[in-house]
């Protein structure tokens, strides 16, 4: 009997495959759907603070404009009693999943102030999150702000939200640091218990006929994970951290590579979208089927063996790799 | 605060909190100004408010209020407790079943927010002419006139008629009383319950048909029984009157508030008797008390129950004393011996004393007149005229108050400055703007001051005509004693300017008494701002000893987040310097009150607002007021001195706010006004106006297209016509084929701009090394209005194009064409506007216009200034309104007078072709007139006819003279919005359609009644939240193409500008061609929708390319060709409706109050829209061979 179970955010969990922060989670079904094709635990979609503002206001804006201007159109929409803006939808469906399904679900929230950080996750506590993941990313356009003040915030935040919360929290990171192995640690001093790599931005495009910039949403592949498989087995054993590795994450192999490198979880999200709840059994079917035609017991055995420490070149994960790796693809257009 | 039900409402509300307890189906339209009546009862049971036997009363919205009393009807012949809520043209619609109802003793009551009848023009205003057109109905009369006799008289007219069986109408002045804010004390449920009998109630319902024990009612009579039959009823209404009474004395003895039918209040021993309706009465009595306390022997009697009219209760409640009556009426009954309390009257005390019931032996002497028409203001100065009037020998009888009547002279002289103001009172005057929030927060303000404290407090509002950059007023009054002043504010302890630019156009500081507080929101500081007053300004301030505070608004809001939102900002500084209440009280108040307000939108609106509420005093300062005048700026004249003489004596006057003084006979006798009116009116409402880079542009003319307001203009001109061009006019050399070697200029009229943005975001031009920047973009207005005025100025004296050699297949090309459609009073970004613009280019001046009422009527007719226009030949839009319901017959009576015209004048044309000239007559009935040079060259024939006709001694030559113009082609358009072509015109318009008459109908659709603030309509998707639809619409929108195209010889096209520009040209051009009846079904955005209307023609496009709006032509001129008429010019939806619906706040915002039901709706919106789209596709596909005729081949007749 092979040994799927890992530990991830002080939870035991039956194999390593999570669905990541996604539009798939916006629906209880969805996640039920999840649950019952084998996955291990999911991150919900991200509340985003930013977002409850906007819509807040602009909300607000709209109930409000052409108002009390023309004496036969005081108003122009009906009013409600109340407006699901805030947290409160978020932290309701929160709920609601908790109660449909068994597997943890971890809480992601993407703050915009800092009362709202440490209240919105406070919130999710208090709905039954068995963890929170924060979605921390701050895009610095300000020339005036450098990258240690930056860093500062991050650790701040993180600690604030450490003491006013009890459940883990995973930090899911950006690839853009100077010195990540220097953040990882601070950010795990700072109370972080899992460190989830990396977040995966949306980057906008341009429109030549329109000369626009627009928005453009692609799915990942499976040659998205280097960037953090090679991080997280960099960091692994040096970071005392749960390691999560997201983006790229589409088959069996993949998590296979995800776990060798030192990762608790692989999180999966653009093969979810693409798939379907179905793909996590295959998924895990085929993952069972490699591990036992390799012999392999567990996860757990296989976890961090090919990170640096463990590997016996553990240079070729650095610098050198990166030369080699240029010369032998050039190679074949002499 | 006093008394736990002790509420702050306006009259509206007051009404219908007790008409939704005490019925079980409520049958509503809208009509100003009784729709939130509806709206509010619609919105309570939305929200499963239960009526007094606990159950959610039903309310149905109807297509017209003609389909309202049908309901109402049917309802009541079922058993069940039913009302409606309208007014005016409502009213009158209701009649019919008015009849039928009252015929058939069916206890019910209509509520009425009483309001002018449109005459020689519209008025949404409040006054009796519709409640005493109904007066034959055998319906009772029940009078409110303050907002706690409205509450109350609602429960009483509703337990009166259940006991009398006579139906009721309980009405109160529109406005005045349905909009004024008051603290009332509210009636509970046990009350109402109390005043309400179960058994009879179980008769109404008793007395319902049923099956279960039929009987008819309804028969047709002969003249054997009918008059005996209508004379059954007499013993319900001469017992009425007595019931009413012990109904009232029953209120009485719950609540405390004693009423009469008739109320006389004055001295017992009065010789000069006021007798009136409604809240004029009040005032009359309020100064009929004032004046008693110095001696006057004077009174007034108040009528409340005006049908049936009791004579003995009405004589007796007169005093003993009495030598003279002034019966004053709110109507006007041209032609009649008077106006009808007048009348009623009259005859009452010659009944009275016939029988002996006058507390008098001799018959008083009794004069009438009119006061108050159209909520014009009635004060107590207007009353002490009139009894001024009645102390004189001979008084003036069929008199008018408060106008100047110098044609007929009726008019009373009285005093102007006389005041009866409780100086225990507290009076405030507030001048906003619609968009800075002012109305919003005084309403706040009234009920903090009516709720938090034992203040009685008043706040009636006042709105501008126009729909962008409305100015408001607010008059608020507080103080220890009950407000039944139902009158404005002319002398205030604190004056409020929220709008700096307000000082250089009307005369604010008027209102201020002496020694009064004046608060300025203003750019410049306490140290500055004195120097940028007007003269006039500054000489009041200083001769009135005014305290004069100063803040910038905007720049507390800028930094709090608060945009041009300086509502909290500006009522902060109110409570802080009245002192009404201590500041922390107040500002805990405020920030009770926007927790209130704002607090379900979301934490962060209440942030702000709390933020701006802080950071206010701070910014709060008093100016040091100098001690002498030293500005050289003076107040703005209302128009140029260009303008011509009527604009400037007579409109001039309504724009200064001085509409009221005008006489008589400055106004037209028939409603005929000049057009072309909006260019005199400046109105410089915007901070941002578009600026046009020459070497960007690609002359496209889209801007000039999509400008709702025809701001933006091109022309192309030839090099010579450049002469004294300011400097900085701009020019480029024309891209236009027709036109070689010519210039370009594309122009901005910076001071009729209302800044919407369309234009920036249409322009398809940018810069190649900056492509935010596009050929058009927007700047600040105040630092380059003087310039872009002069060079708007001199645009305007180049050469117009020549519309002969112009080829209009394009939209640069449409867009050469003059519009004569400008500078309306629409909102900014309008959606409509563009399309009528569109009209006014290609077919303007040949055009006749029929206008629904609605959106399109008011920004297109409103006075003081209309938007219609005409070009440098005097040739443009005749236009006018009927009403609502009428508009596609009234257009075609229009079309008849074209076509019978016309006939007759080709019938006797050739009878002069000796002395005309044979070839000229020839010419003229054969001519072919499809194209511009083919009209030109008509006229030009006309011309020549009408000058020979001239010369013949005939009087046939005389009738061809007088009706000559008609030869010259003309377009006949039928324009309207949704509500009209959907709903209350919607029999008529079919029958047009049908009528095979050619008659262009343009009908404006935002999917929404969007004049009367976006209530449902049957052009309303799916899913869409709209009043009278909370909870978003549940049934798809009606298919009204698709029922034209059932015709088969009706020209049908959808269009959306902003989802294919030219298809919109094409579409106007083939209706406008089409031989037949043509419908236009144009997709308008409307601030109704609730987005960023600057984004509207994306939102066009978007709804198309949904499948929400398909674009599409129907021609069946096709037909003949052997072609399928239906081209679709859209593609296959290609985004989910989702994609386009929640942009808007109309359908996202059910999305964030119920989800569940959003998202299912959603899905059956997706439906509708795919399979209408199939159904069109397979419309479109099919093949015509000559079997299917589509109903269009005409008859031999």
């Amino acid at each position: 009997m092979i040994d799927l179970t890992t530990n991830y955010l002080g939870k035991k969990l039956k194999n390593p495959l999570v669905a990541s922060s996604s539009p798939l989670s916006e629906k209880v079904e969805s996640v039920q759907a999840l649950e019952e094709a084998g996955i291990a635990a999911v991150v919900l979609y991200s509340l985003f603070e930013e977002q409850i503002i906007r819509e807040s206001l602009a909300l607000n804006r709209f109930l409000e404009e052409g108002t009390e201007s023309f004496a036969e159109a005081i108003t122009y929409l009906p009013q409600y009693g109340r407006y699901s803006i805030g947290p409160d939808a978020y932290v309701e469906h929160l709920r609601k999943v908790k109660q449909a399904v068994k597997i943890p679900v971890i809480g992601s929230l993407n703050g915009f102030t800092r009362g709202g950080w440490t209240e919105y996750a406070r919130k999710i506590e208090q709905a039954g999150a068995d963890g929170l993941e924060l979605n921390l990313y701050f895009l610095p356009t300000d020339t005036q702000i450098n990258s240690a003040e930056l860093e500062a915030g991050y650790l701040e935040l993180v600690e604030d939200i450490r003491q006013s919360i009890q459940i883990p929290i995973a930090v899911k990171l950006s690839p853009f640091f100077s010195s990540l192995p220097n953040i990882a640690a601070r950010l795990v001093d700072a109370g972080a218990n899992g460190l989830v790599l990396f977040n995966r931005f949306y980057q906008p495009d341009f429109n030549l006929e329109e000369l626009e910039v627009v928005p453009n949403l692609v799915l990942s592949n499976s040659t998205e994970m280097r960037l953090p498989l090679r991080w997280i087995a960099l960091l692994y054993g040096r970071v005392a951290a749960d390691f999560a590795l997201t983006t790229g994450i589409h088959t069996a192999q993949d998590v296979l590579k995800a776990m060798m490198a030192g990762a608790s979880v692989a999180m999966m999200a653009s093969a979810l979208l693409k798939y379907g709840a179905g793909h996590v059994t295959q998924v895990l079917t085929d993952l069972e089927q490699w591990m036992k035609e390799k012999e392999y017991v567990s996860v757990t055995q296989m976890k961090g063996s090919m990170s640096q420490q463990a590997i016996a070149d553990p240079a070729a994960l650095e610098r050198a790799n990166y030369i080699k790796e240029l010369s032998s693809y050039s190679q074949p257009l002499r | 605060m006093e008394d736990r039900n002790m509420i702050t409402i306006d009259g509206n509300e007051a009404v219908a909190m007790v008409a939704h307890k005490v019925n079980e189906v409520i049958a509503i339209y809208p009509i100003t100004p009784s729709t939130s009546m509806g709206e509010l009862s619609d919105a309570w049971s939305a929200l499963g408010k239960k009526n007094l036997w606990g159950t959610v009363p039903l309310v149905i919205e109807m297509q017209s209020e003609g389909g309202a009393a049908g309901a109402v009807h049917g309802a009541l012949q079922t058993g069940s407790l039913t009302t409606t809520f309208t007014a005016s043209q409502g009213l009158l619609l209701m009649i019919p079943n008015m009849f039928k109802i009252a015929g058939e003793l069916t206890s019910t009551v209509f509520h009425v927010a009483a309001r002018s009848i449109a005459a020689q023009a519209l008025s949404i205003f409040g006054d009796h002419s519709d409640v005493m057109a109904i007066r034959s109905t055998g319906f009772s009369l029940l009078a409110s006139g303050t907002v706690q006799e409205a509450h109350d008289m609602a429960l009483i007219a509703t337990a009166s008629t259940l006991r009398a069986r006579v139906p009721f109408v309980h009405f109160f002045e529109g406005f005045r009383i349905s909009s004024e804010v008051n603290k009332i004390k509210a009636l509970t449920d046990a009350e109402m319950r109390a005043m309400l009998d179960e058994k009879l109630i179980h008769a109404h319902r008793a007395r319902g048909l049923s099956p279960d024990h039929p009987f008819i009612r309804g028969t047709a009579q002969n003249p054997d029984v009918f008059f005996q039959a209508r004379e059954t009823v007499n013993p319900f209404y001469e017992a009425c009157p007595e019931i009413v009474q012990e109904t009232m004395d029953k209120f009485a003895g719950l609540t405390g508030r004693q009423y009469h039918l008739f109320d006389y209040i004055g001295d017992p021993e009065a010789e000069r008797v006021i007798v009136a309706i409604g809240s004029g009465a009040h005032t009359a009595a309020e100064t009929a008390k004032y004046l008693q306390a110095r001696g006057e022997k004077v009174g007034v009697l108040l009528v409340r129950l005006y049908r049936p009219f009791s004579v003995k209760h009405f004589v007796e409640a007169l005093p003993a004393s009495v030598k003279t009556i002034a019966v004053l009426d709110r109507t006007k009954e041209p032609g009649g011996t008077g106006e009808p309390l007048y009348q009623d009257v009259i005859t009452a005390l010659a009944e009275g004393l016939a029988n002996g019931w006058t507390p008098f032996s001799q018959m008083p002497r009794v004069i009438g007149g009119r006061y108050g028409l159209s909520s014009k203001e009635f004060t107590p100065a207007m009353v002490k005229g009139v009894f001024d009037e009645l102390a004189r020998e001979t008084p003036k009888n069929h008199f008018t108050i408060g106008i100047n009547d110098d044609v007929s002279r009726s008019s009373l002289p009285f005093d102007a400055g006389f005041s009866i103001e409780d100086p225990q009172t507290v009076r405030a005057v507030f001048f906003g703007l619609g968009s800075d929030g002012t109305v919003g927060a005084n309403k706040n303000s009234i009920k903090i001051i009516g709720e938090e404290t034992d203040n009685h407090a008043q706040g009636y509002f006042v709105y501008d005509s126009k729909k962008s950059g409305a100015m408001t007023v607010s008059h608020l009054r507080f103080g220890p004693k009950p407000i039944t002043a139902s009158y404005l504010i002319t002398q205030a302890s604190f004056v409020a300017c929220h709008q700096f630019n307000f000082l250089e156009r009307y005369d604010v500081l008027k209102y201020a008494q002496p020694g009064a507080v004046f608060l300025l929101n203003s750019l410049y500081g306490p140290d500055e701002v004195w120097d940028h007053l007007p003269r006039e300004v500054q000489k009041i301030i200083i001769e009135k000893k005014l305290k004069f505070y100063t803040i910038d608004g905007y720049k507390v809001a800028e930094e709090t987040g608060m945009g041009r939102r300086i509502n909290t900002i500006m009522q902060t500084c109110f409570f802080a310097i009245s002192g009404v209440l201590p500041r922390d009280e107040a500002i805990a108040a405020i920030k009770t009150s926007i927790e209130k307000t704002y607090g379900k939108r979301g934490e962060a609106v209440v942030q702000r607002n709390f933020e701006a509420v802080d950071n206010t005093l701070a910014n709060l300062y008093e100016v040091k007021v100098p001690e002498s005048i030293n500005s050289d700026l003076m107040r703005k004249a209302p128009v140029p001195e260009a303008a011509p003489a009527f604009v400037k004596d007579v409109l001039a006057e309504m724009i200064a706010g001085r509409g009221d003084d005008l006489p008589v006979s400055a106004l037209p006798i028939d409603g005929t006004y000049p057009t072309g009116t909006t260019q005199w009116e400046k109105r410089n409402i915007t901070l941002e106006i578009p600026v046009w880079v020459e070497d960007l542009c690609i002359q496209c003319g889209k801007c000039v297209f999509v400008c709702p307001h025809a701001v933006i203009r091109q022309k192309v001109y030839s090099p010579e016509a450049l002469v004294d061009a300011p400097q900085a006019f701009q020019s480029t050399k024309a891209r236009f084929k027709e036109f070689p070697d010519s210039l370009y200029t594309l122009a901005v009229s910076p001071e009729d701009c209302t800044g919407c943005g369309l234009c920036v975001e249409v322009c398809p031009a940018k810069d190649k090394s900056q492509v935010g920047r596009k050929a058009i973009n927007m700047e600040p207005q105040p630092p380059i209005r003087e310039v872009e005025k002069e060079k708007w100025e001199y645009f305007l004296t180049l050469p117009e194009v020549d519309r002969t050699k112009l080829n209009v297949n394009s939209i640069k090309n449409s867009q050469l064409l003059q519009p004569l459609f400008e500078f309306s009073g629409a909102c900014a970004g309008c959606g409509e506007t563009p399309y009528l613009k569109l009209l006014s280019q290609l077919y303007g001046d040949r055009a006749i216009i029929a206008n629904a009422t609605g959106c399109s009527s008011i920004y297109g007719g409103n006075l003081p200034t209309t938007p219609w226009a005409k070009n440098g030949e005097g040739r443009g839009p005749a236009w006018s309104n009927s009403l609502f319901e009428d508009n596609a017959e009234f257009g075609l009576g229009m079309r008849l007078t074209v076509d019978k015209q016309s006939e007759y004048a080709r019938e006797i044309l050739p009878l002069f072709a000796d002395q005309v000239g044979n070839i000229l007559v020839s010419e003229i009935l054969e001519a072919d007139q499809s194209t511009e040079a083919g009209i030109s060259a008509q006229r030009e024939r006309v011309s020549i006819l009408k000058e020979r006709l001239q010369n013949i001694d005939n009087p046939q030559a005389r009738d061809l003279l007088s009706i000559a113009d008609v030869l010259v082609r003309k377009s006949v358009w039928i324009v309207g919005g949704d509500g009209w072509a959907y709903d209350i015109g919607y029999g008529g318009l079919d029958h047009v359609l049908a009528s095979g008459r050619d008659i262009n109908v343009l009908v404006l659709d935002t999917q929404v009644y969007s004049n009367t603030g976006g209530q449902s309509s049957k052009a309303t998707p799916r899913a869409a939240v709209a009043k009278f639809a909370a909870n978003g619409k549940a049934l798809p929108r009606k298919d009204l193409g698709m029922m034209a195209m059932s015709y088969g010889y009706v020209y049908v096209a959808s269009i959306a500008m902003g989802a294919s520009d030219v298809q919109t040209l094409k579409a106007f051009q083939e209706a406008e061609a089409y031989p037949g009846p043509s419908l236009i079904m144009a997709y308008s955005h409307c601030i109704a929708h609730g987005y960023d209307l600057r984004y509207g023609l994306d939102q066009q496009k978007l709804a198309t390319q949904s499948g929400l709006w398909p674009i599409f032509r129907y021609n069946p001129a096709l037909i003949q060709q052997g072609k399928n008429p239906l081209i679709i010019d859209s593609k296959e939806p290609s985004v989910p409706l989702s994609e386009f619906a929640y942009n808007e706040t109309r359908f996202s915002m059910l999305m964030q109050s119920d989800e569940e039901r959003a998202e299912n709706l959603m899905e059956l919106a997706q439906r509708d829209v795919s399979s209408r789209w199939t159904l069109y596709k397979q419309m479109a596909e099919m093949h015509y061979n000559g079997k299917i005729n589509g109903g269009g081949e005409k008859a031999n007749s």
